[in-house]
């Protein structure tokens, strides 16, 4: 039992676990049901429903960097496999290559993630230029408890509005059981003390410039219900117990990579969970797949069609690889690298970070 | 048959077969079925709770396989399903020990 919950505490990295290895992910998703034939790949059932393949990206509008592995939770269906045992930070020098390309993109919206970006040791100085670049929207993707797990982070609520960072983060339930099952124990109480740390500075409040979304993923082996119910169910409850409030509610799909697809192999769920995935996929969320829009930047650098991708170590299909000979014209003549994890972007209303992409 | 069982949670994936031999009907089902369950004066999730009480009152294995995904999705708790499921259990008994009052008119009838 001790072991066990030791392992829980450990990344898959960590662990030396089978799955830590990016190919071997993408080597079991293109095998069994998907190879003999029992289910579409992805590429077929795009093919056949849509005029969409090969997907190519639209307008760029959101850069979305991914700062670090490191986490201070070790979240079941981490599809990054984040941990505090993670060590892979972006380097101020990665950081001055993505200000250039902050600073002259066309992109409207500057997505920030980890791993908990703020326990990047140049999270703050980062911010403080990216602020400065005038991109639209500046999203950080605050895991919540990261704000209480030391005296070191208790002014990000005030950092946060200083800079006018958007704030979203992960609240996977309204209530208790739920939330620590999936993140693990004390998680809830540390995100409802960090939701209304953010609520006290005006964050997600009727009205205010200071956005505060949530984020919801499933706590297992099933697709997230209607974006709209969920939302407002989720408002009522953390309203009447905790007067907490916030804007939108995102619910987004877990792909099965990483974390989430060690736990759906583990639990004998993988087929079932495809097979899901499969049925409710949605010809129309692929016009508005998130890779159309996005460029996913690693802690290293490095470009990829999306976060996901980059945890598979899909690279872009492009001459353009790095940050540091970023072109955007260039890099927008490419073809989306795709396989059956992304399924999980066109299930039901479609999933992205921004949530579902359909009405 | 594929299977030595009765029941096989695959074939619930083939449920949407059934109108390969029966369109006309089988299609009417499906568009009634998929009515029934739209947002109405009853929230979408309410009618899913209500599906997974009937579930376990008709002890259908698909259907309880079905519901308690469906209701999950929907952000339904586990106290909640329980809750939904006692509803039902209780209707049952009730259905039968009500069945009583038959039982004691009889009695009443037959008896000097």
């Amino acid at each position: 039992m001790l072991k066990e919950k030791k392992k829980k505490q450990q990344s898959l990295q960590k662990r030396d676990a089978e799955l830590a290895n990016a190919k071997r992910q993408v080597e079991i998703l293109s095998n069994g049901i998907f190879k003999n034939g029992e289910l579409p790949t992805f590429a077929n059932k795009v093919k056949e429903t849509t005029s969409h393949f090969p997907l190519r990206p639209k307008k760029l509008e959101i850069l979305q960097i991914n700062v670090g592995y490191m986490c201070n939770q070790v979240c079941e269906h981490c599809h990054v496999d984040a941990g505090p045992d993670r060590k892979e930070i972006m380097t101020w020098e990665t950081m001055e290559q993505c200000l250039e390309v902050i600073r002259n993109t066309e992109a409207h919206t500057l997505d920030l993630t980890g791993g908990a970006p703020e326990m990047n040791p140049h999270f703050r100085r980062f911010v403080e230029e990216a602020s400065k670049a005038g991109i639209k929207d500046f999203i950080v993707r605050s895991n919540l408890t990261i704000i209480r797990a030391n005296k070191k982070y208790y002014d990000l609520p005030d950092f946060f509005k200083k800079h006018n960072v958007h704030v979203v983060s992960s609240m996977p339930h309204w209530t208790r059981g739920k939330t620590d099952k999936q993140r693990g124990e004390g998680v809830f109480d540390l995100s409802i003390t960090a939701l209304q740390e953010l609520n006290a500075r005006g964050y997600g409040l009727p009205g205010s410039d200071l956005r505060l979304d949530l984020v919801y993923n499933p706590n297992g082996a099933y697709l997230p219900g209607d974006q709209a119910s969920m939302e407002k169910e989720m408002k009522a409850a953390l309203l009447e117990d905790f007067n907490i409030q916030f804007h939108s509610l995102f619910a987004i799909t877990n792909l099965p990579i990483a974390r989430f697809l060690d736990y759906l192999i583990a639990s004998e769920n993988y087929e079932d969970y495809m097979y899901q995935l499969v049925e409710a996929y949605n010809p129309a969320a692929v016009e508005n797949v998130m890779c159309t829009n996005t460029v996913s930047i690693s802690w290293d650098g490095y470009l990829y069609d999306c976060d996901f991708n980059q945890m598979l170590k899909l690279p872009v299909a492009s001459k353009v690889k790095h940050i540091k000979e970023y072109n955007e014209d260039l890099l927008n003549d490419r073809n989306i690298v795709i396989s059956q994890h992304c399924y999980g972007c066109t299930a039901g209303a479609g999933s992205s970070c921004q949530g579902a992409v359909t009405d | 048959m594929a299977s030595n069982n009765y029941y096989d949670p695959a074939d619930l994936r083939k449920f949407g077969k059934i109108t390969e031999w029966s369109e006309d009907l089988g299609n009417k089902f499906f568009d009634y079925y998929g009515k029934v369950f739209e947002e109405g004066a009853l929230t979408a999730r309410e009618k899913a709770l209500i599906a997974l009480a009937v579930s376990h009152t008709e002890q259908c294995p698909y259907c309880i396989d079905a519901y308690t995904k469906d209701t999950l999705q929907r952000g339904v708790t586990k106290e909640q399903m329980m809750e939904a499921i006692h509803v039902g259990a209780a209707i049952k008994s009730g259905a039968t020990l009500v069945h009583g009052t038959m039982m004691m008119n009889k009695v009443n009838k037959l008896e000097m």
